[in-house]
């Protein structure tokens, strides 16, 4: 199935034909199809999983836009949807997991990267900062440097 | 020395973790149904063309509900493995005959009328199971998919090991080898059956 799946998503991506074909029956009604495609923007397609339940041709994503389809037209609201979807298929369908601890990381982890980049770079600009003001050179420095200068003059 | 040596150990700190993600299939989806009930459904079997089965008749037994179909590839893969262990174990395992005639994509299944899907359905499924043998105590037939969805299907084959109560205690995603049913299955499911 897995291998199936993949050629299906592969072979869909070049295929406008096929594209055609299946968005021209379910229009019936335009603000439930509104609705329906503003919640499966919100899902993630299992079987291509870069997809969109919206955007996916997948025929997982058919039965479960038609699934969403039904439930609109039973009078569910948006979040009754996405919870029947996360009951089903956990959080993982969901472009936007829920906060909760499992998913503080996912959440977090970015600021986490962004703040160790932020310290890592003041604390090399101070280092840069301390080297750049070098210390003078000593008086024995100086003479040697000054016998250093006459010796390539003369 | 130590310029160096601070980009080298974070290149290989994100070494190590590229080499652990790669190690993981993203098509193993942690199921959300673990340690919930099993879905209710009645469906009709396949043996028995008036008998429905529902998960509540396995009630007290631990059992295995398997998803396939005779379209899915690696159900093939995977068949030999059920029929050689169906042969040697007492344990129930029913099979879910998720989509067997729409989710064959070379069959315009919007042509058919119920009644002739639910029958290509069972000619196809009993085909099938004629010829590679049948290692189901029963088979059900999903043949619109929607259980499929109440189970989270979303690539066939998928295995769901379901304990006395009816809860659901493990899902296997993709085919079943005999490494898997041996290390992760059975294991479970002798400490179930306790």
């Amino acid at each position: 199935m897995k291998l199936r799946s993949l050629l299906v998503c592969c072979a869909l991506m070049f295929t406008g034909a096929a594209m055609a074909k299946e968005a021209a029956p379910m229009a019936a009604d335009v603000e439930v199809e509104k609705r329906m495609v503003a919640i499966s923007e919100e899902l993630r397609c299992l079987v291509c999983q870069n997809e969109s339940l919206a955007g996916s041709h997948a025929e997982l994503a058919q039965d479960l836009r038609r699934e969403i389809r039904k439930m609109i037209g039973e009078g569910k609201t948006d979040k009754e949807i996405l919870d029947f979807m996360v009951a089903r298929y956990g959080d993982f369908v969901r472009y936007r997991p829920p906060m909760k601890p499992t998913t503080w990381l996912l959440w977090g982890g970015p600021f986490l990267l962004m703040a160790g980049g932020i310290a890592a770079l003041i604390a090399f600009l101070r280092r840069r900062a301390k080297e750049a003001a070098a210390p003078e050179l000593s008086e024995e420095e100086h003479r040697r440097a000054a016998a250093l200068l006459d010796q390539s003059n003369s | 020395m130590k310029r160096f040596l601070i980009p080298l150990a974070a290149f290989f700190v994100l070494v190590i973790f590229l080499a652990i993600g790669l190690t993981r299939d993203p098509h193993d989806v942690p199921s959300p149904l673990k340690d919930k009930p099993a879905p209710a459904f009645t469906l009709p079997q396949l043996a028995a063309a008036d008998k429905n089965f529902s998960p509540a008749d396995m009630v007290g037994k631990v059992w295995l509900l398997n998803v396939w179909s005779s379209w899915c590839v690696s159900c093939r893969a995977e068949h030999p493995v059920l029929v050689a262990f169906a042969n040697q174990s007492k344990l129930p395992l029913v099979g879910l005959s998720y989509k067997e005639v729409r989710g064959d994509s070379d069959i315009d299944a919007g042509k058919l009328s119920a009644d002739d899907e639910l029958r290509l359905t069972r000619r196809r499924a009993s085909a099938w199971l004629a010829e590679r043998g049948n290692p189901y105590t029963t088979v059900a037939l999903d043949v619109d998919g929607r259980v499929g969805i109440d189970y989270g299907v979303y690539g066939v084959p998928e295995t769901y090991v379901i304990d006395k109560t009816g809860m659901i205690r493990m899902k296997h995603t993709g085919p079943i080898t005999s490494e898997s049913l041996k290390k992760q299955i059975l294991p479970l499911v002798a400490e179930l059956s306790k």
